[in-house]
């Protein structure tokens, strides 16, 4: 790490905030999504001994924000910067492209950092929520969590061709995962079935993992397991595959 | 002058396609070198190889004495480029890709200088810049290293005149500040006006290597003398004249080519016959026809 580093992650930084994507979409929507729930009065009634529904939806939308950022912000910024020449310029600095993708990931992982970090806040201060009982237990599942999306927003932009078509093949995945992570329906009430699919997928086992946390343990192996999982296959995919122009 | 670049027997395929055949030539230290060639000749991918951003089928590639592709880190600290296509994030302001391209190397120009030397807004975006001014900082870019060499592709593409002349000017100003300059470009106006010695490259093979007016010379180009007579005359008069080469009349006037020889020798027929040689123009031979004529003459 030296100046060029921490001045290319400081400016990427910059840029995703400045394109939109990751401030209105990654954090604002997530929030007012949490405050409106917050604000209604039937998700506040406790649905098992110590839960309510409300209480299910703080990291299910803190899987939002990382999922946003992951397959949305950095396929589309990292693809336009190979459709644009920037990757292609990078070459002919002595910094190199490699470390402009290091600076995107690693800005965007401040950002979720950030993000996450606010959205406790704001359920513990203005909502009551408990924070997770196992604290470490949730840090490392929030920290597998987002380095398997990253990987996987990684890979989308590896091997697509456009700008264009990392936006679509990203927001494509978006939808799925998110329902699979219990945003349209909780994993609880959920079919057997989608219960045991929701498992394998990466916001399922990051939503599997968050639940043990909040409810006091240490998340299981197999939730993390499978987010690790995720993280090294589609890293080492995506490092292998890279299309550079 | 030693020689800081060396290319020599070059080749280069894209799949059947032969992109480079055989280009050899060298850059001495100091000079602004041209690369000059209708699109397609392989311009662009001789320069590819010599910053070492693509990889050679044949032929050898020295830059300061490194070898492109293994000393590639080496070599972007003392080669700056400006590509052709090379684009910067939207959002980014221009002092803002200053200073952090200036964070890349050990030993950067003041970007601040730079920034006034180019007369660049710093707090505008990329996105907002005119044509002229997304040039301009691709060349500061090129700069901000600095470095021993800059290679300028395609400098002044899209440009109106009056802002390549400005641009001209400019890289006239980094010149004298001891960079070697190579320079590609399809403009012949451009390499008559900067350039101290052109490569001119056709079809991926070199033409010739020469100076701006030796590449004119080289193409024997004709001069064309047209004037109107002040009273009419007998074209035998100037057809048997030595060194002219044709003499065609059209509508008034008389048009007579030959070598440089006939400007002179007509004026005396003309003065002689006590005729005058109203509204007359001559026609040199620039860089431009030259060109014409020997990428013309390399085909055949």
């Amino acid at each position: 790490m030296n100046g060029a580093t921490w001045r290319l992650i400081a400016v990427e930084g910059k840029l995703s905030l400045r394109d939109k994507v990751a401030p209105v979409w990654g954090v604002a929507c997530p929030l007012v999504v949490l405050v409106i729930l917050g604000s209604i009065p039937a998700l506040r009634e406790p649905i098992t001994a110590d839960l309510t529904i409300f209480d299910v939806y703080v990291p299910v939308l803190i899987l939002f924000n990382i999922a946003i950022l992951a397959m949305t912000a950095l396929p589309t910024t990292l693809a336009g910067y190979r459709e644009n020449g920037v990757l292609r310029r990078m070459r002919t600095t002595p910094v190199g492209p490699v470390r402009v993708l290091t600076a995107q990931l690693a800005a965007n992982f401040a950002i979720a950092l950030v993000a996450m970090v606010f959205f406790l806040l704001v359920a513990g201060l203005g909502f009551g929520v408990d924070p997770p009982r196992h604290p470490l237990g949730f840090a490392v599942a929030w920290l597998l969590a987002t380095a398997a999306l990253l990987s996987m927003g990684l890979l989308v932009t590896a091997l697509v061709s456009s700008r264009a078509a990392a936006t679509a093949i990203g927001t494509l995945l978006f939808f799925p995962m998110m329902f699979f992570a219990g945003l349209w329906v909780p994993i609880a009430q959920m079919p057997p079935l989608l219960q045991d699919i929701s498992a394998y997928t990466p916001l399922g086992a990051g939503m599997g993992a968050f639940q043990d946390a909040y409810l006091g343990g240490f998340p299981s192996w197999p939730p993390l397991v499978i987010l690790v999982a995720y993280a090294v296959v589609c890293a080492a995919v995506a490092v292998r595959w890279f299309r550079w122009e | 002058m030693p020689s800081v670049i060396e290319v020599t027997n070059l080749h280069k395929r894209y799949g059947d396609k032969i992109a480079v055949d055989d280009v050899s030539f060298t850059v001495e230290q100091g000079e602004i070198f041209g690369i000059l060639g209708p699109n397609g000749a392989g311009k662009t991918t001789t320069v590819e190889c010599v910053e070492g951003l693509r990889t050679p089928d044949g032929g050898t590639v020295s830059v300061l004495g490194l070898d492109p592709l293994r000393d590639h880190t080496e070599l972007t600290r003392r080669l700056g480029v400006q590509l052709q296509a090379g684009m910067l994030p939207e959002s980014l302001r221009v002092g803002e890709a200053l200073e952090l391209y200036s964070s890349f190397y050990p030993r950067p120009a003041d970007w601040r200088a730079l920034l006034d030397d180019l007369g660049l807004p710093a707090k505008a975006r990329y996105a907002a810049l005119s044509g002229g001014q997304k040039q301009r900082l691709s060349i500061a870019l090129a700069l901000i290293g600095n470095p021993d060499i800059a290679v300028l592709d395609e400098l002044t593409t899209g440009l109106d005149p009056q802002a390549r002349r400005d641009t001209w000017a400019l890289i006239e100003g980094v010149r004298a500040r001891g960079v070697t300059i190579v320079l590609v470009t399809h403009f012949m106006e451009e390499a008559e006006r900067l350039c101290d010695r052109v490569a001119l490259i056709d079809a991926g093979r070199v033409v010739l290597i020469d100076t701006p007016a030796g590449l004119a010379d080289r193409a024997q180009i004709e001069q064309r003398l047209r004037f109107r007579p002040s009273r009419d005359l007998d074209l035998a008069l100037l057809a048997d004249l030595p060194g002219v080469t044709g003499v065609t009349r059209r509508g008034e006037q008389i048009v007579v080519t030959g070598d440089d020889t006939v400007v002179n020798s007509v004026m005396a027929v003309l003065a002689r016959n006590q005729i005058t040689a109203e509204r007359l123009r001559v026609e040199q031979a620039g860089l431009e026809e030259a060109f014409v004529q020997l990428t013309r003459k390399d085909v055949q």
